[in-house]
């Protein structure tokens, strides 16, 4: 025998390379990289700061929820509900703020209801075994109504004695003259990072979407985990609706609306499985960055706005595709 | 004395009476065979050893102490293991995460505990070593052929001061290959003084790794003998009713 049982257990069957090579977000990353240099040459207004600072910018929001969803998918679920959520999320902090009390009293408010919309979606999915699609669809109509409620349908603008304040978090660029969303998403998309790969949170996350059956009998309390993850993706949509409304400066009751397609399209060409098990922090982020790149070059190239959904549409099922043939190839 | 016995058991579901008044009891280092036609009554009995269900009646014992079982949990903590008819993989896990799923090792990094992959690697790499397994504890479950994921299932039995194993089918949906290998595994259980309960359809497993046999038919213990002193025909007519009890 040539080989001994000791070098076949502590051989490793791929080498670095190759196991980045067969990851869906690197060529995602790299159409998003050959993209930009396209852009670059081909039009003058692509690279230019002002634009840089634009796409980098309005990548967050999207990027920022995709975090929590690629949390929520990577368990199996799906969260349909994060578009309103982030609107009703942005509403309380807007009309708090604007019956004149702190930012730190909006903020708190605003977290506050994402994480107990959050809770509510978990414990349905979890303890009563609502299909999540179900609760969360009903939760994407019911958070919208309740911005609604909150605010008798009507644009806010005004936040009260910390009105700049709010404007300087959202709008202001506090380091080397990077947007601070884009600050905000980078820290966010390292934790994420951090607990998906070293973290028995994160390591349970995949358990449940790979086989939620055994972990359950190998003692994972999924039940608790499900309602976490909820929260978390909750969560991400309101603190994305905070800093979206010190940017945008107002806050109206259409913000957000069919967000969550985009969102769950950003996790799913950054490599998450809809099937459950699998999914990156960084894959959300790249993303997050093709979609806004599509919808940035089309209008810098000329290109009719309508012609936007087919073209995201058309890299979401590219991006899948993918995968698909690397599956039949491993499966042959 | 006895790591395991049973004095008394019964289970009713409602009306249905699933195990009716079984005793037997198992030494460290041993082999049962549990044996019995579909609803006969064997998976409710483990079931109820393994922390699944609870008896309606009768006593659990460990190593001469009574214990109650609430959950699968405290028959863990107890040392009971049970390695599931569908062995409870996650696919999409390396093996040594399937291994430790549940007990994650850990190593505290500032105020933070964050996982200890390396320590995880060699330890599921020596279980696999032990077990005899090609098996690499990087690799993906879902690469793995039938024999590995045995093993992937056992060694996770390994992991604690398990006093027994319960196995649940493990030569159900495997090749004849796998199936000596997964004898193999459960030999090497036994040498380390483990106590294993191996319910299983196939007589020639039984036979070949049992030291005795428990047959079950309708709820009851029909059976209780060495493996010497039976044969398979006997056994079958136990498990059909040609026999009615020995």
């Amino acid at each position: 025998m040539a080989v001994t049982l000791d070098q076949t257990i502590e051989q490793k069957q791929k080498t670095l390379w190759a196991s980045i090579l067969g990851h869906q977000t690197f060529w995602v990353l790299v159409a998003v990289i050959l993209a930009c240099i396209f852009l670059s040459f081909a039009t003058d207004a692509f690279a230019t700061s002002r634009n840089l600072y634009n796409i980098t910018r309005n990548v967050t929001f999207v990027a920022i929820i995709a975090l929590g969803m690629t949390l929520v998918i990577i368990t199996g679920g799906i969260d349909l509900s994060v578009g309103s959520v982030l609107c009703l999320c942005s509403m309380i902090l807007a009309v708090v703020m604007n019956a004149g009390y702190s930012i730190e009293v909006g903020i708190a408010a605003s977290i506050a209801t994402a994480l107990v919309i959050g809770a509510f979606n978990g414990v349905l999915i979890a303890y009563i075994g609502f299909p999540p699609f179900v609760v969360t669809l009903g939760m994407l109509s019911v958070a919208r109504s309740l911005a609604m409620v909150a605010s008798n349908n009507t644009v806010v603008f005004q936040f009260g004695p910390d009105h700049d304040k709010l404007l300087a978090l959202g709008g202001g660029a506090w380091l080397f003259g990077i947007a601070n969303p884009v600050l905000y998403m980078i820290v966010l998309a390292l934790l994420t990072g951090f607990v998906l790969r070293w973290t028995r949170f994160g390591r349970y996350l995949f358990a449940i979407g790979g086989n939620e059956h055994a972990a359950t009998l190998t003692g994972v309390p999924v039940k608790r985990i499900k309602v976490i993850v909820y929260m978390i993706s909750a969560l991400s949509a309101g603190v994305a609706g905070i800093i979206q409304t010190g940017w945008l400066g107002a806050v109206t009751t259409n913000i957000g609306a069919g967000m969550e397609l985009q969102v769950i399209a950003a996790a799913v060409i950054g490599g998450a499985n809809l099937a459950g098990g699998v999914g990156t922090a960084f894959g959300a982020l790249v993303g997050a960055a093709l979609i806004e790149v599509i919808r940035n070059s089309l209008g810098l190239l000329g290109i009719n706005a309508f012609w936007q959904g087919t073209f995201i549409g058309g890299a979401t099922i590219l991006a899948v595709l993918f995968d698909r043939i690397r599956n039949f190839r491993q499966s042959e | 004395m006895a790591v395991l016995e049973l004095t008394n058991i019964s289970k009713h579901f409602g009306a249905i009476q699933a195990v009716n008044d079984v005793s037997f009891s198992l030494q460290a280092g041993e082999v049962l065979g549990l044996m019995g036609d579909n609803g006969a009554g064997k998976s409710t009995l483990v079931k109820m050893i393994a922390g699944n269900f609870r008896p309606s009646s009768g006593a659990i014992a460990l190593n001469g102490q009574e214990i109650v079982l609430h959950k699968p949990l405290d028959a863990r903590r107890h040392g009971i293991e049970i390695v599931h008819q569908d062995l409870a993989l996650c696919d999409n896990l390396t093996a040594a995460a399937n291994v430790f799923l549940g007990r994650e090792l850990r190593r505290g990094v500032g105020p933070i505990s964050i996982l200890d992959y390396r320590s995880m690697y060699q330890h599921a790499g020596a279980l696999f070593r032990e077990l005899k397994s090609e098996t690499r504890p990087r690799d993906l479950v879902r690469q793995m052929s039938g024999g590995q994921r045995q093993a992937v299932a056992i060694a996770r039995t390994m992991l604690s001061k398990a006093q027994i194993v319960l196995m649940d089918e493990p030569t159900a949906a495997i090749s004849v290959r796998q199936v000596a290998e997964v004898l193999n595994h459960i030999r090497h259980l036994r040498d380390r003084g483990i106590a294993v309960i191996l319910i299983s359809h196939r007589m020639p497993d039984v036979f070949s790794v049992a030291d005795r046999v428990v047959v079950m038919r309708r709820g009851r213990k029909v059976a209780d003998k060495p493996i010497a002193s039976s044969s398979p025909e006997e056994v079958t007519g136990l498990i059909t009713g040609a026999i009615e009890m020995v």
